[in-house]
């Protein structure tokens, strides 16, 4: 009966994501309903109740994926993996207003480019404040305030050792991971309510997971706006931590 | 037809993921410079353009619009599947430098959001 139903999980690994998703979601809007009157939005509830079961299942299995590394929720890997987050963000936005983008295209340019200086800078100086001094970990490490993938790709090319990328991947984790929880929180507080706040607010911040799970928790119309802004910082940080920053932090140590 | 809904769909994500990857290379990264946010603007530009030289029929429609209401349970197995335990063993240094990074980010959406606002009342006056 056990291998049965475990061979049924292992071939229908998609399948069964479903289930798992679907099973979070009712007793997350279950939760927001009963417990908070729905005040704390269902869909907040169920993404840190992801969060929460990923820590459990990464501290039980020692793997890198969370629930996914739990062989009978191997599916959810791929539910919600990088093929079906765009497919699922690009499809949000039909119906989106072109006029809004237009309009903000200017500062949500700016947004982006400030977005990866400001999160850089603040790496960087965490970095010395922690006894780094080489300009290749220190700027590897504020990389990695910009997003997990920007750090690792600013610490290969500048030959940064494993164990600063390995911590400047931890800091790009650590932002993803609190975009996504913090946002509904502080949405009322920064005017996060509107298209034009919504493009800047994706160019700010970047991490394309943290942005996507940030705005599903606090308005799903607003998707459209912050994800298409926040795609392109990865590799507007891409361009400028390795190159530009990296040579100004040079000169400064 | 549903499927052409889909079909469209990932016609847009294709084209953008083969833009973002095509000015990558021409910048000099090997990494998607915007592709979602190009294949995004492909499907606002076609929706647009619908109704005037030809029709996205409802049914079409339909296949976009479903993925569009998938994108919560995504995004909640995105969560789930996320290396939170290696986030919070990081260390200090990934620790400090990821929040300060989100907090100071987030004081700066109304500060970014007031010097567009300006910007757009300037147009406005400019269109009168």
């Amino acid at each position: 009966m056990e291998s049965i139903v475990s061979d049924v999980f292992a071939k229908n690994s998609l399948i069964v994501a479903f289930v798992f998703v679907g099973v979070l979601t009712w007793l997350s809007y279950y939760a927001s309903d009963k417990l908070s009157n729905g005040r704390f939005h269902g869909s907040a509830i169920a993404i840190i109740l992801g969060l929460v079961l990923a820590y459990v299942a990464g501290a039980a299995t020692g793997g890198s994926k969370g629930v996914a590394d739990i062989s009978l929720l191997a599916g959810v890997g791929v539910l919600g993996g990088a093929m079906f987050r765009d497919f699922a963000i690009v499809a949000t936005a039909y119906g989106a207003d072109l006029r809004e983008i237009k309009r903000s295209g200017f500062v949500g340019v700016l947004s982006i480019i400030l977005g990866v200086v400001l999160s850089f800078a603040v790496g960087a100086i965490v970095a010395l404040a922690f006894g780094y001094t080489d300009s290749v970990s220190v700027s590897t490490i504020g990389a990695g305030a910009a997003t997990y993938i920007v750090g690792p790709v600013t610490g290969t090319a500048l030959n940064a050792s494993s164990e600063v990328i390995a911590l400047s991947v931890g800091a790009g984790l650590i932002k993803s991971v609190l975009v996504m929880v913090g946002t509904p929180f502080v949405a009322p507080l920064i005017g996060l309510n509107n298209p034009h706040s919504a493009m800047i607010y994706g160019g700010l911040m970047g991490t394309t997971s943290g942005v996507a799970g940030g705005l599903a928790a606090t308005d799903p119309r607003l998707v459209p706006y912050g994800a298409m802004t926040a795609t392109f910082y990865t590799g507007v940080g891409c361009l400028l931590a390795p190159s530009i920053l990296f040579l100004i932090v040079d000169a400064l140590l | 037809m549903i499927v052409y809904g889909v079909a469209l769909l990932s016609g847009c994500l294709l084209l953008g993921t083969i833009a973002g990857k095509l000015v990558g290379e021409m910048i000099g990264i090997s990494a998607n410079v915007g592709g979602v946010g190009i294949a995004m603007l492909a499907l606002i530009l076609i929706h647009n353009a619908s109704g005037r030289t030809f029709e996205l029929s409802a049914e079409t429609s339909k296949g976009i619009t479903f993925w569009s209401a998938m994108y919560i349970p995504i995004v909640i197995a995105m969560a789930a599947k996320q290396n939170v335990f290696a986030a919070i063993n990081s260390g200090w240094v990934s620790v400090l430098a990821g929040v300060i990074a989100v907090l100071l980010s987030f004081a700066m959406v109304p500060v970014l959001s007031r010097i567009g606002k300006n910007r757009l009342s300037l147009e406005d006056n400019g269109d009168q």
